[in-house]
């Protein structure tokens, strides 16, 4: 029942994109078309609640697709938690949609697009044979790419969405290829033979590397990374809360599907693999977030990190499960899924406030703005929590997963190998810088942002947004709140989820505890209250600060500021996004990206302005994809020529290839 | 009547972290003194100067926000809550489980997220010079800190600081290089965290030379007086930390009883007389680096943390 009405919803939300065409024109258009959406993910988040908390696994078969097979549909646990995230997210940035658009040309342009984004999102997570499952993959990849080219008159839109396009056609076909490998010579499709056969141990890396290119170039890991930092940003906002919020975490449940679902047992060194790409991806990710100035782009990049850290949780349950440690797996899991609901929150939270800041100013270019904490208070406040929650301060929900990602950390020296041993504390370390450069990331983000004197014009005459953005923004501040302060609750809704996946263990339930408190192993071993804490912040704070105003003095004066006695500097000598980081810079950018300064002094007594030169390079785009673009680009050239042959030419390149593949077909036999 | 008991311990090591903390930063300047042939201030010094501050009137720069007033308060009761957590003369308080060190860490980070903030609100260069050296510092310091914390719950099998205390209490734990390395790192990190020779100096008249002053350079009144408290504070938690971690000896267990609760109270003072007093012996001997050279002085303690945990991690199995 369950899962006929979610494909009811799915159906509508695929019969909305025609009918936004049909009425885009209208005025009434943008409410119409965002409350149905809205309406539709609020009833498939209902609706795969039961399943998540513990319902039966549910499975169709709807006689489509391929002929005599037909769609394979299955809703288990594990697809029913990324149904709640992709649906909560998509609700939420469609309801932030019915009020925002103002200073684009065309919002319109966006309407068709979006019901089947979430739509093909959707379909993804419970799809349950390769057909589906690649089929919906590649539609989210398109309709997104279509969201990305939003604003194709813009060069910088265009190649994003071309940069985009390579990357996600290059994942499907990786992808096509590691579901042709599980499927094996026998050729079954759906996941239920898959899950039942076993791969040979030589196939093994090859099935590994096709997943991490095929889910990890959507996912955004490093190296993959590079499209991502250029298509989040060019979409209208809500689309780059969807994408990074929502649209990765439907990548990241690629790679469990494939990794802990269909591929069977796996060997200890995947973990090796995962947890390699997990530590390089969360460093180098928040490094590149702290060099930009670029709001979303800042944000695209920092969901890089987060994925990062998602795929450090994801290692360490494969290197747990490949030991018969099912604990531990099953703590690294809840680690790992608990990171993924607390990043669609507070990642779509900071997106859709700088889509408040781009209404309000028309700028996403940090140098520009300034100050806006004193036009926008709610945006400012609602950002702030995001802030916070990314930077995993307790008690907010950040800080839970990472918390329990540690946990899971510090029960690996029982791996048996050397190579884990060796490598974890390493990881360790590496999640630990990460989330102390996101702080200072996210210092930098709010501090230049809405803090200080306004930089230009706009930002100085900014007004608060209207109350669909300020209602959302509301709302995903308090799940964050709510996610932190009562984090038994969501383990405890994850555990089928991880129960499925780490073989029927879980942690232990943790809404009954006393205090709500949250004890993953034993309360001689770690325990955490963050409600306790919150409570303790909050009364200690308001006690403290009534006490100061009541026996010490409450007098304030106004005046212009201290700043060491220099009267009334011009904004223009503020720290900006770039001053900011320059520190940073100089420790960890020599390395990371050959990052190199120049100061130009003018002769003492000429009266020529100093220069500062900062060079930063992308080495991963130099050394990697500026290479494989040269060498694309010289084997078409040379190729061009078999454009030009005679019709004899041809046919014997055809009998000549013909030969070959015999030849080759006679020698493997 | 346990609970009650509970609760009174509680506030007794709220209040005790609180009415010590300004004595300590006040007893390491007086040792700084003499050790300089000065007669240095009264032990009684920084009260007085609290005294006063919370006394005077504030004045606010006109760009500054709401949030430049409430951080003050928020950073103050983050460090206060975090001192709170860690035991002091008794192990085993009422709160203690409600976080352990890795929330002990992230609570002193948001307590330094939130001040660089303030440092920004304003838009005057001093504060963001401060505010972005102070992240700076600390995106090597708090990796450091937190590979020191793992090494401690690998050795005691918690993150629980009053498991670890009782763990250096009752085992025979010996000398182990890890946690050598660990004592070295926390103390690098514990200097740096605390704005000491040679990370910074507390009491320059330079600004372009400071980093935490720098920062909170726009405060003033009650709210300086609620800034400096929780740097006080903060020295304090960092020698308790240290004190509970390396120097057990004399602590009580909640239950114990008031005569083991006394014992435990002058242990604890006579600790952190020995902390403050190498505290200021060190500052003494040493001059204050370049800021660019101190990632590389935390550097060091990040790999000290890590080589740590690394160890244990590989005797695991031997």
């Amino acid at each position: 029942m369950a899962l006929t009405l979610i494909l009811a919803c799915i159906a509508a939300l695929f019969l909305l994109a025609p009918v936004a065409i049909t009425i885009r024109a209208g005025a009434v258009a943008r409410p119409v078309v965002y409350g149905l959406s809205a309406t539709a993910c609020s009833i498939l988040l209902i609706a795969a609640a039961p399943t998540l908390l513990g319902g039966d696994t549910l499975v169709q078969i709807l006689p489509l697709g391929i002929p005599w097979i037909g769609a394979h549909l299955r809703l288990d646990a594990l697809a029913a938690f990324f149904l709640v995230v992709v649906n909560l997210g998509g609700a939420i940035a469609s309801l932030y949609a019915i009020g925002y658009g103002r200073h684009e040309a065309a919002p319109e342009r966006v309407l068709p697009f979006i019901p089947a984004f979430l739509a093909a999102m959707n379909l993804v997570v419970i799809a349950d044979d390769a057909f589906v499952f690649l089929f919906a993959w590649e539609l989210m990849s398109l309709t997104s790419w279509a969201l990305v080219m939003t604003d194709h008159r813009d060069g910088g839109s265009r190649h994003a969405g071309y940069v985009y396009l390579v990357m996600a056609s290059f994942g499907t076909l990786c992808l096509l290829l590691a579901f042709g490998l599980l499927a094996g010579s026998h050729g079954g499709y759906s996941f239920t033979t898959m899950r039942l056969s076993t791969l040979a141990t030589g196939l093994q890396p090859v099935l590994l590397l096709l997943v991490l290119l095929g889910a990890g170039s959507k996912a955004g890991i490093v190296p993959l990374h590079v499209w991502l930092p250029l298509a989040h940003p060019a979409a209208p906002s809500h689309v780059s809360a969807l994408m990074s919020g929502v649209m990765t975490k439907v990548a990241v449940y690629g790679l469990i599907r494939i990794v802990f679902d269909l591929a069977g047992p796996t060997a200890w060194w995947w973990s090796i693999v995962v947890l390699v790409v997990g530590a390089i991806t969360a460093v180098l990710g928040v490094l590149y977030a702290l060099m930009q100035h670029d709001l979303k782009r800042l944000l695209a990049y920092h969901t890089v990190e987060n994925i990062g850290i998602i795929y450090i949780g994801l290692g360490l349950a494969l290197a747990f499960q490949a030991n018969q440690m099912a604990f531990g797996a099953a703590l690294a899991l809840t680690a790992a899924l608990f990171h993924v609901l607390n990043h669609s929150l507070f990642k779509s939270l900071l997106f859709l406030g700088t889509g408040a800041v781009l209404t309000a100013t028309g700028h996403r270019d940090m140098e520009r703005l300034g100050g806006l904490i004193h036009r926008m208070p709610v945006t400012a406040l609602t950002f702030l929590i995001g802030c916070a929650a990314i930077s995993a301060l307790p008690p907010l929900n950040g800080f839970v997963s990472e918390w329990l990602t540690f946990q899971a950390i510090l029960l690996s020296p029982a791996l048996p190998q050397w190579g884990l041993k060796f490598l974890v504390p390493a990881v360790g370390a590496s999640l630990a810088l990460s989330a102390a450069l996101a702080a200072a990331c996210f210092v930098k983000a709010f501090g230049v942002t809405f803090l200080g004197r306004p930089r230009s014009p706009e930002a100085a005459v900014a007004r608060e947004v209207d109350v669909f953005s300020t209602g959302t923004m509301i709302g995903l501040a308090v799940l964050c709140l709510l996610a932190g302060v009562l984090p038994g609750l969501i383990v405890d809704a994850l555990s089928h989820a991880v129960a499925e996946l780490a073989g029927g263990t879980r942690l232990p339930p943790q809404s009954t505890l006393p205090w709500l408190s949250l004890i993953p192993v034993s309360a001689a071993r770690s325990s955490y209250n963050g409600l306790l804490l919150l409570i303790f912040i909050v009364c200690t704070a308001s006690l403290i600060a009534v006490a100061v105003h009541r026996f010490a003095s409450r007098a304030v004066r106004r005046a212009a500021a201290w700043d060491c006695g220099f009267p009334d500097a011009s904004p223009a000598t503020q720290y900006t996004a770039g001053s900011f980081a320059q520190p940073i810079r100089r420790v960890f950018g020599r390395l990371a990206f050959r990052a190199s300064e120049r100061v130009e002094m003018p002769e003492p007594g000429r009266l020529e302005a100093a220069r500062l030169h900062v060079k930063v390079h992308d080495l991963i785009w130099q050394w990697l994809f500026v290479p494989i673009a040269k060498a694309v680009n010289v084997a078409s050239i040379r190729l061009n020529r078999l454009q030009f042959l005679t019709i004899r030419s041809y046919l014997g390149l055809v009998f000549a290839v013909l030969v070959i593949l015999l030849a080759g077909l006679a020698l493997w036999q | 009547m346990a609970v009650v008991n509970d609760i009174i311990i509680q506030a007794l090591q709220m209040l005790l972290v609180v009415a010590v903390a300004p004595g300590l930063t006040g007893f390491v300047r007086w040792v700084k003194a003499r050790l300089l042939r000065r007669r240095g201030p009264s032990l009684l010094q920084p009260y007085r100067d609290l005294y006063r501050l919370l006394r005077k009137e504030v004045v606010l720069a006109e760009s500054s926000s709401w949030l430049f007033r409430a951080v003050p308060y928020m950073t103050f009761t983050a460090i206060w809550v975090a001192a709170a957590l860690i035991p002091t003369f008794a192990t085993g308080t009422m709160f203690s489980w409600s976080a352990d060190m890795i929330a002990i860490v992230a609570l002193l980070g948001t307590a330094r997220f939130f001040l660089a903030l303030a440092g920004l609100d304003v838009g005057t260069s001093f504060g963001g010079i401060g505010s972005s050296r102070e992240m700076m510092i600390a995106s090597v310091a708090e990796p450091a800190m937190l590979m020191a914390v793992f090494t401690l719950s690998l050795l005691a099998g918690s993150t629980q600081l009053s498991s670890v205390a009782h763990f250096m209490l009752t085992q025979h734990v010996g000398l182990r290089i890890s946690l050598g390395l660990v004592l070295v790192a926390l103390l690098i990190v514990a200097v740096a965290e605390n704005a000491r020779i040679p990370v910074d100096n507390p009491a320059t008249h330079l600004e372009l030379t400071m980093v935490h002053e720098a920062m909170v350079l726009e405060y003033s009144g009650r709210h300086l007086a609620m800034i400096e408290a929780a740097a006080f504070l903060k020295l304090l938690l960092y020698a308790s930390l240290l004190a509970c971690v390396f120097l057990p000896w004399g602590t009580a267990a909640v239950g114990d009883g008031p005569v083991a609760y006394g014992i435990g109270i002058v242990a604890y003072l006579a600790k952190l007389t020995i902390a403050g007093g190498l505290l200021a012996v060190f500052e003494t001997s040493i001059a204050k680096m370049r800021v660019f050279r101190v990632p590389e002085f935390l550097g060091a303690a990040l790999m000290l943390g890590l080589l740590g945990t690394l160890l244990l991690f590989v005797s695991r199995s031997l």
